[in-house]
């Protein structure tokens, strides 16, 4: 009996973390939407509900009722279980997202390598959807993303290590804690640039949407999905986004440290400020969409391998002497 | 300590089964599919065991990036022309199954062998000195072995892959002849007056543009 109790438990811290963070999912591409429209003076989605809050609502609507169609030629367990697998990594991440002292799902000691790890599995659902539809324009669209996304890792890894230097653990409660005296953003503040410009490619956000280019791919290794799948890879895209937001917050931002540590401030709770930086960094990530054109392919790869990674490597070595030099390197 | 049992045996399940069916199913593509399925029940393993880092770094290590480039030149082959000449041929063309069969007795004795004549030290055979202390995590403990005990092997296998990898670029890399490529310094270095030329243009005359 204590047992079921157990369960019952947990599934219920679980139900009352991803209900939040789905229907924020629904919420943010709203607020992609506006923003975009507001950089082009149009107005966006503003007809469904209060300034058109519940148009995503409406869109998830009408992707339940439209017809699920497989392709004749499709491999069609992995045609259905790439987009199960993309939103099932993009959510299964947030267990770890800290969202105040103790507040968080499984408080792991090697909490970033978590997330890391399932953000680098993230790259299967592209590639078994545009495998598995057996078609040109998603095989090339996957192909393109496989090699983009395991580039950028190797850059987000460096830009990981950084911030593990000056912090001598890999919980991400502990990385928040270490930021007390002064967020990571000012020292590393390089770094923070590569992070967001990496997260951008990471999550094939403008204006590294090569693998799902319009003008040459269609729509890349979403070209045969309908319905309900495309919703889930829809879903699965905007919730990375947001983890990826979350993951440049408590790296660099101090997570749900409060910026003033002073006495209004602090009666604020830790969740509100982490959910502030989150927004801060989307809407960053929305500009970004609305104002920068495509980049070509090769200058994609050159700018991960040429300059992010030699780059990074170098600020290892700089952060690693300047903290062995005065004496500042973590200790157990 | 039931649950863990519970979850042991099915993983363990998992990963043999999976390991089993990487070199049966008759699609490649399937195969290394299959072979990460058990890459990530075995880093499963790894974190019931109490080895979370090692268990994070085979998922971000194999599964992330090694299996990746698997299936990224797996795909890329032709996979029905395969379909016909592997298990399912009848025609005596095939000499793979008999070099497979000796290579992999040979190696089962090899293990065989090196598992027989294992010992273990005998503070690891004590039970009281391998419990993890809840003050030192995994990660930690794992490093100061690493650059104490092991610095040297830890430093020849780190050259050891860096030389494989500059390997690597070199046999792949060639220049080829006639390759039109961008320079972006010289781009970005370009003034007005190189670019753009002002003429007059009188009327019936036209001009002449060399190039």
């Amino acid at each position: 009996m204590e047992y079921i109790n157990l369960v019952f438990e947990e599934v219920y811290k679980i139900l009352f973390l991803l209900v939040p963070v789905l229907v924020s999912v629904a919420m943010i591409v709203w607020l992609d939407r506006r923003v975009w429209a507001f950089v082009q003076k149009r107005q966006g989605p503003n007809v469904v509900g209060p300034f058109g809050l519940l148009q995503s609502l409406a869109d998830a609507l009408k992707y339940i009722f439209k017809e699920i169609i497989i392709p004749a030629s499709s491999n069609k367990i992995i045609f259905i279980l790439a987009p199960i697998i993309t939103m099932t990594l993009a959510l299964i991440a947030w267990a770890v997202i800290p969202f105040g002292e103790d507040q968080v799902l499984a408080n792991i000691n090697v909490g970033i390598l978590y997330i890391f790890a399932v953000s680098s599995l993230g790259v299967y659902g592209i590639i078994m959807g545009g495998w598995a539809s057996n078609s040109k324009y998603p095989f090339l669209g996957s192909i393109r993303s496989a090699a983009q996304m395991v580039s950028y890792e190797v850059s987000i890894g460096i830009i990981i290590i950084n911030v593990l230097l000056c912090v001598g653990s890999l919980n991400l409660s502990d990385i928040v804690l270490a930021q007390q005296k002064i967020w990571f953003i000012i020292p590393l503040f390089p770094m923070f640039v590569i992070f967001f410009i990496s997260a951008l490619a990471e999550t094939n956000r403008p204006p590294f949407d090569l693998p799902e280019a319009e003008a040459e791919l269609v729509a890349g290794y979403q070209t045969e999905y309908s319905g309900m799948m495309y919703a889930m890879f829809w879903l699965g895209e905007y919730a990375n986004i947001l983890l990826m937001c979350a993951l440049g917050s408590i790296l660099f931002l101090g997570g749900w440290l409060s910026p003033i540590d002073l006495y209004p401030f602090n009666l604020i709770p830790g969740a509100i400020w982490l959910i502030l930086k989150i927004l801060l960094l989307f809407i960053l990530f929305a500009l970004v969409k609305a104002v920068v054109p495509r980049y070509r392919y090769d200058q994609l790869m050159r700018l991960g391998w040429k300059i992010f990674l030699p780059f990074s490597l170098t600020y290892v070595v700089l952060t690693a002497s300047y903290l062995f030099y005065f004496n500042l390197l973590p200790t157990l | 300590m039931l649950a863990h049992a519970i979850f042991f045996y099915v993983f363990s399940i998992i990963a043999v089964i999976s390991a089993i069916m990487v070199t049966v199913s008759k699609n490649t593509v399937h195969s290394v599919f299959f072979l990460i399925l058990d890459f990530i029940s075995i880093s499963c393993l790894f974190i019931m065991i109490g080895a979370e880092f090692l268990g994070m770094i085979m998922l971000i290590v194999y599964v992330g990036a090694v299996a990746v480039l698997f299936l990224f030149v797996v795909m890329m082959l032709n996979v029905a022309q395969q379909k016909n000449q592997w298990f399912n041929s009848e025609s005596t063309t095939s000499s793979h199954i008999p070099v497979g069969l000796i290579i992999s007795t040979i190696i089962f004795f090899e293990l065989i062998i090196v598992v027989g004549g294992w010992k273990y030290k005998p503070e690891l055979s004590n039970p009281n000195t391998t419990q993890s202390s809840n003050e030192i995590s995994n990660t930690h403990s794992l490093g100061q072995v690493l650059y104490t005990d092991y610095i040297h092997i830890f430093q020849i296998s780190g050259m050891i892959l860096l030389i494989a990898m500059i390997g690597a670029i070199v046999l792949t890399f060639r220049r080829r002849e006639g390759l039109k490529t961008q320079s972006y310094l010289k781009q970005i270095s370009r003034e007005r007056s190189e670019g753009i030329e002002v003429l007059e243009v009188q009327s019936n005359k036209g001009v002449k543009i060399d190039d």
